[in-house]
């Protein structure tokens, strides 16, 4: 497959990495600096131009090209340049948005603007935050096969019950398979009498009960509930969202924003939640709101460092869970090492998202875990296939490569995976999967 | 323009020609009402030709080029209303029957015709049918607005039509139905005729099935006029009382009506009545009607003055808490006969009104709605100093200069009526009539609150003749200040108004 990406970037950057592992990636942008650093970095073409002009796309061969994402900090850019890839060729076109107005504005016929695929970056970010939230322990949830399969990655902290037990133990749920654990950012597959060590991260497939389930065996305390007291501290687009969301799944967040005319703005459009005007980081303030006793506080504030400050206060008062935008991704690990539960990247966010889309041949559904060493995708086994009529347990001995079965779902139930499960033709498969491995699973499918 | 006055004056008077040449129509109906019953047709030609001169003379001297602002506007609303109830006094004087052959008298009855107050200065109603007539199609004509008919005939007004509108009915927008301010108030009018000619039809039918022997086609339009205008004339010297208890049945969701938004009423006509359910106004409003009905009616068993039977008590505490609480001021019994804890709740209605945007007077719903909204948070924020909580109604947010200007609207109208309390127990007084406390309340209310009837010497079986003529024209001022909403006419008297 042919991929321009316009835009060199994180965003662009990141998805170039995982894109350049099967295919052939051109990546444009106008920071001549820039392009000469990815040609060392990936292994792609570079071209130093301006994405939304027709001769640089010309050039680039976006009349054969199969893909083209516009993944520029630029909203109007990306769109332009989806717009200019259009009048060439007909390559699947995905584009990078911040404001959510241009989201919903392609909401309405998902073709607007000639893009056929769209990530809104505050949006995604916020609805990552809420899944975070509602899976307590979580660090990425992604929901497949329409809902019915929930993916989830936890960090087992040192105090879990589960720390210490073998996954056999731990498995009490019907439909749940444990998929991957992550020890020391190497990958475990994870067996019957493998041992769960404090600091894991360990990736679960199942149906969203189970899921929560499992969440709640890893922390007890911490299983939010509507009466769960949660504030978000800063009120740009992601707060907003953020704040949006919780209230759509029956919370009553509390937001606090520093300007006047914002703190109104937000307080006209949220109805469930209770905005508050103030400096986040007055400790006094936080005492008298009683912030210490807040279940989660979600801080998405502007800068780095405001975030950090407000999250390692509201940390030391005595909130239970903060979760915490970061701007640059590079400091993601730093946040989550001083004590910071949940660190997120609105660029490796999006960057995830767009990933997703890329394999849309077959796939219908990816999520990228721990730097792209697995991905966990979503197959239609089309009539056929070579998987059809097999077990997995035949299939798993047949294949040199680290493959686990998550979940099936059949006709809109869920199956549990099971050794003598048989695949048929229509099923839609859940598969944890390394990275060099997904053309040779998807050419099965 | 001259150097001082800041006002382009006659684009005002221009403007206020216009409306007193479409006076003269209306007046034609009388006309008719006096050739069909072979009364005098003096009264109605004079005042025509009046009207027509006053208007054309107006028309003479404006400069119709001039722009409508927000301050010609005001003018314009303000002398308007001033000079239709002084037209309107006209076949009053000519006609120069009873008490209204009086210039204070006659003014008094047409601007409470107009503001579709209802107090009356009538002693004797045996006076000709077509100068009662003209006094029932005052308050019709007062029921809407005057300058809301205005705009509606008047397409050309565009922007300063809904400058117009949004003046004389104080509300921050007005609700459009259409992009064009003059087809919005074509709409409505079309809307009030409607409903009108629904009144006059179910009223008659009433008669023609043999429920309602004295509802004749006469009686039956003069109520049409006044009920769904919530003004409250009745060429009946009892009112309502005159009538069976079907007819008062009837009239009470008659009033209810004229009390509701017309624009929601349009909604609901076409087929959305979510945007009417769904209100927050409109819940409180008929909060307020069922719960002050309750208990007016348990006032009235409770205490033994009064010997009712049920479904008597219940039907006339209904009918006059409607008629109070809508600003009507008909009356189904004379209820100064009343309990006086159930009187006390009539006058608590007097305050109230119905909802903004119908042709109901008073503070109205929404305001009070917004008070205790802002109230209930004022609480809320005594504990949380930082939360940021817009009002909001209907789920809509309420914006905090309109708040204020609420609070500041509910609490002038109190101040008024306190002033215009102190004056009648003084005037009272210096004439030697000394009226008690409550009836002085009752009266300050019930005319500043353009609602009519009144308490004591000023009850629904009375009239205001009992006051001196002093406090009578202090009244014709209020009535005025009332239905206008107080602002227009308040910044008349400002410096700046003029000036800067």
């Amino acid at each position: 497959m042919k991929a321009i990406i316009v835009g060199a970037g994180e965003v662009g950057t990141l998805i170039g990495r995982s894109l350049s592992q099967r295919n052939d990636v051109i990546v444009v942008d106008v920071d001549d600096h820039r392009i000469e650093e990815i040609k060392y970095e990936l292994d792609v073409l570079t071209r130093v131009g301006d994405g939304t002009s027709g001769e640089v796309l010309e050039e680039v061969g976006v009349g054969d090209a199969d893909l083209l994402i516009a993944s520029t900090d630029d909203d109007k850019t990306n769109l332009v340049a989806c717009g200019a890839a259009k009048t060439i060729g007909d390559p699947f076109t995905i584009a990078r948005v911040r404001h959510a107005t241009f989201k919903r504005t392609w909401d309405r016929t998902q073709r607007a603007f000639d893009v056929d695929f769209m990530v809104c970056s505050d949006l995604q970010t916020a609805e990552t935050i809420v899944n975070v939230i509602g899976l307590p322990a979580a660090i990425d949830v992604d929901p497949f096969a329409g809902g019915l399969v929930h993916m989830a990655e936890f960090n087992v902290s040192a105090e879990s019950p589960i720390t210490g037990e073998v996954v056999a133990d731990v498995d009490h749920f019907d439909s749940l398979t444990f998929a991957a654990v992550f020890r020391d950012e190497e990958m475990i597959l994870p067996r019957g009498d493998t041992r769960i060590k404090g600091g894991d991260h360990v990736v679960v497939i199942g149906s969203p009960q189970s899921v929560q389930g499992f969440a709640q065996d890893i922390e007890p305390d911490k299983t939010p509930g509507s009466a769960d007291d949660i504030v978000i501290v800063g009120g740009g687009e992601i707060g907003y969202h953020t704040a949006r969301i919780l209230e759509d799944r029956g919370f009553s967040p509390r937001l606090l924003e520093t300007d006047e005319r914002r703190a109104r703005q937000l307080a006209e459009d949220l109805p469930g939640t209770l905005v508050m005007q103030h400096e986040p980081t007055d400790a006094e303030f936080l005492e008298r709101e009683h912030v210490h006793e807040a279940d989660i506080l979600i801080s998405t504030l502007d800068a780095d460092e405001k975030n950090m400050l407000v999250s390692l206060l509201a940390k030391r008062i005595g909130t239970d869970r903060v979760i915490s935008i970061v701007d640059h991704g590079s400091y993601v690990q730093l946040f989550e090492e001083i004590g910071i539960d949940v660190a997120i990247n609105p660029r490796i966010v999006t960057a995830e998202e767009i990933t997703r889309f890329t394999h849309t041949d077959v796939a219908v559904n990816v999520a990228v875990l721990e730097n792209d060493q697995a991905e966990v995708l979503e197959l239609e086994v089309s009539e056929g296939a070579r998987l059809v009529g097999r077990t997995i347990r035949d299939i798993d001995r047949s294949i040199d490569a680290d493959v686990v079965f998550g979940a099936i779902t059949r006709d809109g139930t869920f199956i549990a995976p099971r050794g003598e499960t048989v695949i048929e033709a229509h099923d839609h498969i859940i598969v944890l999967v390394e990275p060099s491995f997904v053309d040779q699973l998807m050419a099965m499918a | 323009m001259g150097g001082y006055v800041n006002v382009e004056w006659r684009a005002s008077l221009g403007l206020i020609g216009t409306v007193m040449l479409y006076v003269s129509i209306p007046l034609t109906f009388p006309l008719l009402v006096a050739i069909y019953f072979g009364e005098s047709v003096v009264p109605f030609v004079v005042t025509i030709v009046v009207t027509l001169g006053v208007g054309g003379g107006l028309r003479f001297v404006a400069d119709v080029r001039d722009d409508m602002g927000p301050r010609e506007a005001f003018l314009a609303v303000s002398i308007v209303w001033f000079l239709v109830a002084g037209i309107g006094a006209i076949p009053f004087l000519v006609g120069g029957q009873g008490t209204l052959a009086h210039p204070v008298n006659a003014l008094f009855e047409s601007m409470s015709g107009l503001t579709t107050t209802g107090a009356t200065v009538l002693d004797d109603f045996s006076i000709d049918r077509s100068i009662m007539m003209w006094r029932q199609m005052l308050q019709w004509l007062g029921g809407l607005g005057i300058l809301i008919l205005v705009t509606a005939i008047l397409s050309d007004l565009g922007v300063g039509g809904a400058q117009l509108m949004e003046t004389e009915t104080q509300t921050e927008d007005v609700n459009r139905l259409t992009p064009r301010i003059s087809a919005t108030a074509r709409l409505i009018l079309g809307l009030y005729l409607g409903l009108t000619l629904a009144v006059i039809g179910v009223l008659y039918g009433l008669h023609l099935i043999g429920l309602a022997p004295n509802m004749t086609l006469y009686n039956a339009i003069a109520h049409a006029f006044t009920s769904i205008s919530t003004a409250g004339f009745s060429p009946e010297p009892e009112s309502i009382a005159a009538f069976t208890p079907i007819v008062q049945w009837v009239l009470i969701p008659v009033m209810l009506v004229g009390s509701t938004s017309f624009v929601l009423i349009y909604y609901t006509i076409h087929g959305d009545p979510m945007r009417l359910l769904t209100n927050d106004e409109f819940h409180f409003y008929l909060g307020v009607f069922a719960s002050f009905s309750a208990a007016a009616a348990i006032l009235i068993y409770v205490f033994p003055e009064l010997t009712l039977s049920q479904s008597a008590t219940v039907r006339h505490a209904m009918f006059n808490v409607a008629s109070i609480l809508t600003t009507t001021g008909y009356a189904s019994m004379d209820f100064t006969d009343w309990p006086h804890a159930a009187q006390n709740i009539l006058f608590l209605a007097m305050f109230i009104g119905g909802m903004v945007g119908s042709t109901t007077c008073s503070i109205k719903s929404l305001r009070w709605l917004v008070v205790l909204k802002a109230f209930k948070r004022n609480l809320f924020t005594a504990i949380h100093p930082d939360a940021i909580r817009p009002i909001r109604v209907s789920g809509r947010p309420v914006d905090e200069e309109t708040v204020r200007d609420i609070y500041a609207y509910v609490l002038l109208s109190i101040v008024i009526f306190f002033a215009l309390t102190m004056f009648i127990v003084i005037d009272g007084a210096r004439a030697g009539i000394h009226p008690s406390e409550f009836e002085s309340m009752g009266a300050a209310a019930s005319t500043f609150l353009n609602i009519g009837p009144a308490f004591g010497m000023a009850g629904p079986m009375d009239n205001y003749l009992g006051f001196p003529a002093s406090t009578r024209i202090v009244m014709i001022v209020l009535m005025w200040l009332g239905r206008i909403e107080i602002i227009p006419v308040l910044v008349l008297f400002t410096y700046a108004f003029w000036r800067s």
